[in-house]
């Protein structure tokens, strides 16, 4: 089973029914007690970061979240914005992040000649330094295509936490994983068959 | 590569898609399951659906079968049509949307703009502009399906929305609906002129030219009706949509 986190922030919806169609099973929850039975947990956002870790917070679920993702070491996919609140900060907002992924969200240059959000589909590279791919990249095609709404994006301390680029002005991460913790900055729930592999993936493999 | 979205746009009356022309006369085009299928399959960059019952009707969104329908849809799904509130849009997220289209309540319901934008982001609201030329010259606005004329600059209106919140604007040409016979470029380029966000055009689009006129002319995104569900001058319904080598080629400058 695989929990997707309701702290009243994400299109929920939509990634219960893309992991479903892919054949994992997966519930919507916001009980400490569900995500502790789970398997997997997916974390999921859209909107303003502090918004975001505010929710997070007023959920009660930090605790539980850290336990199990830190000292349980069980599997989590941070989507969107759920995988900007894995970094330690944002410059969207003030309040802390997870701190779990060292990383920063930083936003993309506005004088860069690119249209803020960044909206639409877009090609990814899911190259790792060696050459690697990652395992939640492994089950689909040489240069996937996402659908991404963001401002912002992730910064890494750690080449080797990066797991896809993407291009837009300039390259930037697009994906990112250090040990059981993944995120995607895209949205895989709405990205066709490119994103059912990487759930699929997910459900499989992490 | 980020090219610009191209984006059906599909009209819900009662469980039925319809497509009108110039807001009339609505023309049954097939079953809303099967069709967001059949652009699942042809994988569609966005699919918008609008209930243009809903406002007239004077009645929020069917969300039982909107459910349905967003179970099916695995891309970006933008549903306007009779929203009222912040909790309809919750609602709607929850089940599997996630862009709200403002159209009426943009004026009818003060503050719900700011209020969804600040809970949801602004990614997340789009306001659709619904526009007529007026015989005199100048455009004026509409909401209910074209019939309320509300007395606005198109131009100052999209500002206003994008300071009131709006992450992206949908502009339609109300005589070009259903017409294929282009879209309104200048309108276009006016309202991308007068606003940052993205502004998609909608009303008029016969094929590829006028999708790639529409970017050049200021919008970030093109969408369309009629050119998605008829086929030949006699517009027997039959769902397209280009293939991803059309979509590069539509958009790429040849060498």
């Amino acid at each position: 089973m695989i929990a997707i986190v309701d702290i009243g922030i994400g299109n929920l919806g939509a990634i219960k029914n893309m992991l479903r169609k892919v054949g994992a099973q997966a519930e919507i929850t916001d009980s400490a007690e569900a995500i502790k039975a789970a398997d997997k947990i997916v974390l999921p956002g859209v909107g303003a970061f502090d918004h975001g870790m505010g929710a997070l917070a007023a959920s009660g679920l930090m605790d539980t979240l850290n336990e199990q993702v830190l000292n349980a070491g069980k599997p989590i996919l941070g989507i969107c914005l759920g995988a900007q609140m894995l970094g330690r900060r944002s410059e969207e907002g003030s309040l802390p992040g997870l701190g779990w992924i060292d990383m920063d969200v930083v936003r993309f240059p506005r004088d860069a000649g690119i249209k803020i959000p960044h909206m639409g589909w877009n090609t990814v590279a899911p190259t790792m330094p060696g050459g690697r791919i990652h395992p939640l990249f492994a089950g689909g095609e040489d240069t996937p295509r996402f659908y991404f709404v963001h401002s912002f994006h992730f910064e890494c301390d750690r080449p080797e936490d990066v797991t896809a680029t993407c291009v837009y002005g300039k390259s930037f991460a697009a994906a990112v994983a250090r040990g059981n913790i993944w995120g995607v900055q895209f949205h895989p729930e709405k990205s066709h068959r490119f994103g059912a592999a990487l759930l699929r993936s997910f459900a499989e493999h992490a | 590569m980020n090219l610009p979205r191209v984006i059906p746009v599909l009209l819900l009356r009662g469980r039925g898609l319809y497509k009108t022309i110039k807001f009339k006369d609505p023309v049954y085009v097939g079953d809303p399951m099967n069709t967001v299928r059949l652009f699942n399959e042809k994988e569609a960059n966005e699919i918008v659906v609008l209930d243009i019952g809903a406002t007239v009707e004077n009645r929020g969104p069917n969300f039982e079968f909107l459910e349905d329908l967003a179970s099916e849809c695995f891309m970006p799904f933008a549903y306007g049509g009779g929203i009222t509130t912040v909790d309809q849009i919750k609602r709607l997220f929850f089940l599997g949307a996630e862009k709200a289209v403002i159209n009426a309540a943009a004026f009818d319901q003060p503050g719900l703009i700011e209020d969804a934008a600040r809970q949801f982001g602004s990614q997340s609201i789009v306001a659709s502009i619904d526009v007529k030329k007026k015989m005199l010259g100048g455009y004026d606005v509409f909401t209910h399906n074209g019939t309320k004329g509300r007395g606005r600059k198109p131009t100052e209106l999209a500002r206003e929305l994008e300071n009131r919140g709006v992450g992206e604007i949908l502009i339609n040409t109300i005589d070009r609906d259903g017409t294929m016979s282009g879209y309104d470029l200048d309108l276009i380029g006016d309202v991308a002129a007068a606003v940052s966000v993205p502004v998609v055009a909608c009303g008029g689009a016969s094929g590829p030219s006028d999708f790639r006129a529409a970017i050049n002319a200021g919008a970030a995104a093109v969408s369309a009706g009629a050119y998605f569900v008829f086929q030949g001058k006699h517009r027997a319904v039959l769902i397209s949509y280009p293939s991803e080598d059309e979509l590069n080629s539509i958009f790429t400058p040849e060498e």
